[in-house]
Parts: C-alpha cells; sequence; structure tokens
C-alpha cells in the first residue's frame, strides 16, 4: 500500500483492445477530471498496449492532464499478470490518490489482483463516486476529502457507501454506462509520459493461444428510444408486439432478464446490472416487474413508461407516466396512435 | 482410460473447438501422463443469504439488512466451482477438498459438498475474522489452502451473491502466487501440467494455456452441476464440525445439567472421529495467520453508511388504458419532443 497523500493524482486505468480505447475509459475519464478538479490535483491515465501510444491523445482529450505510455511487444493482448506488474510498479512509483478501472470482464480480472498486491482497498460495481469525509466512529478522528464509493450491495437491496482511509490508493470498478462520457476537448493539453516496466519470466509465462470476437449485434446504448419487453410479455410470440411497437417509434428492442431467460429474445437485448445499462430519451417497458437489477440499468432514462398489469409493481415508481392494463391490449393502442400522429 | 491418446485425434478436436461450439466428451481432450496420479482440488465455497429473495421482513428500521431472517443458501457459483473439481477428479482422479470460512451454521454447504462426491470439507471458524472484507477474507482462505497442504488446481465461483464483487477469487491468487483464469467456461486440453481454458471476455471468449498450479474462477455457464447423491446423503447427513456439536448438544439434551451436556459432547466428539465423519475446522492460529491482516484491521475498506433503497417518483402520471388515455400520452411524448 501507499501512504495516503493529497498531491497523489487520480488515475484512471486505461483499457484498449486491438487499438481502440474502451467506452467505459473515457466515461471514467470524464468522472476522474471532475473528482481531480475538486481534489485540486492531476487527472493522469494509464496505457498499456503494443504500439497505442496514438490512444494517448483521446485520454487527453477526454481530461486526462497525463497519459502513462507503458509500450511492450508483450502487452500487445491483455494479460493479468504483466498488466498487474506494470499497474502495481506504477502505483508505487507515482501514488495516486485514487485508481479508477471499468467493472469489464478484463477490469474485474486485473483490480483485485493489483489491489491484493498493494495491500490496498478496491469496491466493486461502483454507481457513484464522490469527495466527502468520514468520522470514525470509535476515534471521532476525521478524514477528509475521501472517495466515497457507493454501490449496491446484498443483491440490490441496499445502498451502501464505502470508504478506505488508509491503505491507499482508493481503488474502485465502475460499469460501462454508469458515468457519462463528457464531450471530448481537442484542444486539451496534456502530457505524455512514457514508462518501461519490464516482467520476470512467470508473469510472462500465460499464453493467449487463441481468442474470438462476437460483433456486438445491437448498439441499445445509442438508441434514441427503447422499447424493452420482460416476463409480462408471456410469450416468444407474444414478444412480436414489441418489436412491432419498436418499429412504430424508430426505437431499438430492449429485454429484461426475465424474457431473456424464458427464450422470448436474444440476450444481445438484454437491459440491467448484468445486461447493458442504458438511458435513451424514451424508454418504455412492457410487462417489466421493474427489479432493481433492472431498474439500474434503465432509471437514468429522460422519460420511461411502463405497462404492466400489476398496479404494484415496482417498474411504476421510476415511470414517468404507468399505464395499469394488459400490454397485449395498450400496445396496439399505442402503436394506432402514433400511426395516426405521423 | 488409455493414456496413449491418438495425437491426431487430439489435433482435431482442437481444430473443431477452435471453429465450432462443440463440447467434446472430457476425455477426448485429456492425456494422463503415465503413473500421474491425479489431480488435489481445492474449491472455496460461501454460504450466503438469498438475496434474491428479500422481503420487508429482512429490512431493519435502520437501513440494515436482518441477515438471520433470510435462508442462507449454497452460494450458486460455487456449486459450479464445485463441479468442475470434481469432474476433474471423476476423470483423471485426485482429490477435492472444499473449505468454507464462515460461523459454524455454513458446515451446512461442506456437507453438500460430500453429497456430491468431495473427499473432505474444512471449516475455518474465528470470531476475530469478523468484518473481513475481499482483502482479509482472501488473506485467511489463502492461509487455508497453504495449510490443506498440497493442490493443482484452486477453483472458486466467479463471485458470491451477497457481496457481487468477484475479488475473493483472483486475491487469493496473488497472495498463493500462482497465475488465475477468470470467468472460466470450460476445460480445452488438460496435459499434465499444462491447462488451456476458456475463459468469458464479455464479447467473446479467449482461450488461455496456463502451467498448473492455478486458481480458476467459474461461470455458471460452465456446467450442471450434479444434484446430492442419496447414497452419499446417508453416509454424510451425520458429519459435523467440533463447534456443531454443542448446539446440537443443547437442543437433544434440552433439560440436563452442564455437567451432563458435556460429557455428551466429548462422546459425540469421539463418535464423529471414529466414524469418520468430524469435519476439519480450524481458527486463524490453526492456519497460521497474523491477526492484523484479518478482521476489521485487515480490512482497508469500510461501510460508512448503508441505506435501504427508497421508491419515490416526482411528475408520475397515470394513463388509462384506454384509446383516449394513450393518445393523450403519445400527443404529450410529440409536444415536447420525445417522440417524432
Amino acid at each position: 500500500m501507499i501512504e495516503p497523500n493529497r498531491q497523489g493524482e487520480v488515475w484512471v486505468f486505461a483499457e484498449q483492445e486491438d487499438e481502440s480505447l474502451n467506452d467505459v475509459s473515457l466515461e471514467l475519464c470524464s468522472k476522474a477530471r471532475e473528482l481531480a478538479n475538486q481534489l485540486k490535483v492531476k487527472m493522469g491515465a494509464v496505457l498499456i498496449g503494443s504500439n497505442v501510444r496514438e490512444l494517448s491523445y483521446r485520454l487527453i482529450a477526454h481530461g486526462a492532464d497525463r497519459v502513462y505510455y507503458v509500450h511492450d511487444p508483450k502487452f500487445e493482448n491483455y494479460r493479468t499478470l504483466p498488466y498487474a506488474r506494470v499497474m502495481c510498479e506504477l502505483i508505487t512509483k507515482h501514488k495516486p490518490q485514487i485508481v479508477l478501472y471499468g467493472a469489464t470482464p478484463l477490469g474485474r480480472d486485473v483490480a483485485p489482483r493489483i489491489a491484493s498486491e498493494m495491500r490496498a482497498g478496491l469496491t466493486a460495481d461502483c454507481t457513484d463516486l464522490q469527495i466527502g469525509e468520514y468520522k470514525e466512529p470509535k476515534t471521532k478522528e476525521i478524514h477528509k476529502d475521501l472517495l466515497l464509493q457507493v454501490r449496491p450491495a446484498f443483491g440490490g437491496n441496499i445502498i451502501a457507501t464505502i470508504i478506505n482511509y488508509d491503505r491507499w490508493p482508493q481503488m474502485a470498478t465502475v460499469r460501462e454506462g454508469v458515468m457519462r462520457m463528457g464531450e471530448p476537448d481537442a484542444k486539451r493539453q496534456g502530457e505524455i509520459v512514457d514508462e518501461k516496466v519490464t516482467i520476470n519470466d512467470f508473469e510472462d509465462a500465460v499464453r493467449l493461444i487463441s481468442r474470438h470476437r462476437e460483433e456486438r449485434k445491437i448498439d441499445l446504448k445509442a438508441a434514441r428510444t427503447i422499447v424493452a419487453g420482460g416476463g409480462g410479455v408471456g410469450s416468444k410470440e407474444s414478444f412480436q408486439l414489441i418489436h412491432d411497437l419498436a418499429g412504430a417509434v424508430g426505437g431499438a428492442v430492449g429485454a429484461s432478464r426475465a424474457a431473456i431467460d424464458s427464450g422470448f429474445v436474444d440476450k444481445a437485448h438484454q437491459i440491467g446490472q448484468t445486461g447493458t445499462t442504458v438511458r435513451p430519451a424514451l424508454y418504455i417497458a412492457c410487462g417489466i416487474s421493474g427489479a432493481v437489477q433492472h431498474r439500474a440499468g434503465m432509471e437514468e432514462s429522460a422519460k420511461i413508461i411502463a405497462i404492466n398489469s400489476d398496479k404494484e409493481a415496482p417498474i411504476f415508481s421510476v415511470a414517468h407516466y404507468g399505464i395499469v392494463g394488459d400490454l397485449q391490449k395498450v400496445i396496439p393502442l399505442m402503436i394506432k396512435a402514433i400511426k395516426e400522429r405521423a | 482410460m488409455d493414456p496413449a491418446i491418438n495425437l491426431t485425434k487430439r489435433r482435431r478436436a482442437a481444430s473443431l473447438l477452435a471453429h465450432r461450439e462443440v463440447k467434446l466428451p472430457f476425455n477426448e481432450y485429456v492425456n494422463m501422463e503415465i503413473g500421474q496420479l491425479g489431480y488435489d482440488c481445492v474449491v472455496c465455497v460461501k454460504q450466503v443469504p438469498d438475496t434474491s429473495n428479500v422481503t420487508g421482513e429482512a429490512m431493519k428500521d435502520d437501513g440494515t439488512v436482518n441477515r438471520s431472517a433470510l435462508p442462507a443458501i449454497f452460494n450458486p457459483e460455487d456449486l459450479h466451482a464445485l463441479e468442475t473439481a470434481l469432474e476433474v477428479r471423476d476423470r483423471c482422479g485426485g482429490t477435492v477438498t472444499v473449505v468454507t470460512m464462515g460461523p459454524p451454521a455454513a458446515c451446512e454447504v461442506l456437507r453438500e459438498c460430500l453429497y456430491r462426491g468431495a473427499d473432505r470439507g474444512v471449516l475455518i471458524t474465528d470470531r476475530r475474522a469478523a468484518a473481513s472484507d475481499t482483502l482479509a477474507t482472501s488473506y485467511i482462505l489463502s492461509q487455508a489452502i497453504k495449510t490443506v497442504g498440497k493442490y493443482d488446481f484452486v477453483f472458486c465461483g466467479r463471485q458470491a451473491i451477497d457481496g457481487d464483487t468477484a475479488q475473493v477469487g483472483p486475491q487469493i491468487a496473488e497472495k498463493l502466487g500462482i497465475p488465475q483464469i477468470t470467468y472460466f467456461e470450460r476445460f480445452e486440453e488438460l496435459d499434465g501440467r499444462t491447462l488451456r481454458a476458456r475463459r468469458n471476455v464479455g464479447n467473446g471468449w479467449e482461450v488461455l494455456e496456463v502451467r498448473l498450479p492455478a486458481l480458476i474462477t467459474v461461470l455458471d455457464t460452465a456446467n450442471e452441476p450434479r444434484p446430492a447423491a442419496a447414497r452419499r446423503v446417508m453416509q454424510y447427513k451425520r458429519s459435523r464440525a467440533e463447534a456443531e456439536i454443542g448446539r446440537d448438544v443443547a437442543v437433544a439434551l434440552a433439560d440436563a445439567n452442564d455437567g451432563q451436556k458435556e460429557a455428551e459432547s466429548a462422546r459425540r466428539l469421539e463418535q464423529l472421529k471414529m466414524k469418520k465423519l468430524l469435519l476439519d475446522q480450524w481458527d486463524l492460529d490453526d492456519i497460521q495467520a497474523d491477526l492484523a491482516w484479518c478482521g476489521m484491521s485487515g480490512s482497508p475498506t469500510k461501510v460508512h453508511r448503508v441505506q435501504s433503497i427508497v421508491l419515490t417518483k416526482e411528475g408520475f402520471t397515470e394513463v388509462p388504458p384506454t384509446d383516449e388515455g394513450v393518445r393523450n400520452m403519445i400527443h404529450e411524448l410529440i409536444e415536447d419532443r420525445t417522440l417524432g
């Protein structure tokens, strides 16, 4: 661990693959920039790879004052031990106050390994990050300017605020879509710091044999309108209504976990904590009860319409318009009303 | 099983795997060196509150969760981790030791493992381990695994349903100084000390090659856990850790005095030992854990506050499920440019 300090930077671990940056890293840059401004320190991004120095400029445009670029042909593809080694060495050398990682399979693979070696605290899947203070209940000592790490816990039934005041850096992982990506500013100035880290034979020993990427078939995050169906739709045949309504509003088709598990539609459409997080202009939830894990993935939508035959369904607590009724009857009414106005 | 597996067959199998979703029977791609004794597997398992079934009664007025009001279950992904270990042991020989850290009630998950085929169950229990975060927990479990001694594989579920962090597995691997494969979906090849395994990377998969020993965190899509075997349930349902005996006796001999209860406890302990039904029970001293790295003092992350989710919404309009109601709503949405 490093000693708590007041001048350390706020860092983002920039995840890149095949020479392109993962969206979550850019979202985290915006958040880290905000945190760095509050703490009055610099914001840095760590970029590890082979011949990806160009990506630094994008990180700078999204708020980084410095990009620590670590190049080595051995870093071309992600592997746990080499990447963890690089992060541990840089953290030890530069002593950042905060390090943020995307909660992707890669982030969730490497961040705990780093936390273990550094004996530092790590909080997973944060939904909010703020700067605040903490008073120790026993000693009454006050720790100022800490990172307050907010996350749902206990299956999403409670919201916990976690702090780490003595085993730094304070580290957290955040899922894609949770933080808002800011607009890049191509005029922003920043520096690229080339760092060199050598790895030993043991760290180099794991081999990547093959890899297979599936094309992302549906881009839910970019959709302005989403029509989503849940378990209440009842059958794969009835799910056609969802597709029809989506067609009428020019939107994308989404689904809750219940609909996926029941086989109404492909997993690529899943919205929720373990699916995609979205914030469209309009979200129409049809036959979705509104369990916490689903709400976490869509409650930031600008306008939400909920259709459910159960008036107690939790989805109504996040909806702007609530229709208690049978979606088999209501959806055709909506399609008709939209076509009339078109 | 014939150790001299045809090499051409193995190559063909490997190329099939690379191009298609083909699940071959395990023994088509395992090459057992002659004389190998199999693999020693340690599986970390956890008893968790059933967080998918939280009702109002489970929440206390101060916003904290009343864990004792929730039924305790076997963490789902740990069951898949156990299944992976059992498959390795069934095909290649070796042992499966399961370890859990928790109060004496956690022995229930150890028994569930024995019912499914595990060879040995170990309970790590100590009040000084309370309030451990993932770092402290992984330290304690890694000390326990070192105390178990020899291991080729450590299997963990990817994450537990109460913390949802997926941190303990990788942190144990770091403390044991072994490589990790997280989000494990299946074996591709197991050849002596060399393992090729496929992991899920979110938008696809990758195949990694490591030398054992290694730690693997298992996804729920990796396999179908076998059910408890009736014969093994009969055999192991009376297995107990020492910490459980006192409670059993307090119930069975409710009216007896302390002296009688103690004598009965001692008798039961001897019986369990004789019948080889005594679960191993270790405290932090037994696993040579440094107390500074356990419990609250070993946990960098601390809970500042907890709030139960409050559901409120301003600006809610109830729309009647009629032609007119729907049309008015659509009209509003077009007017404010949400639609159209």
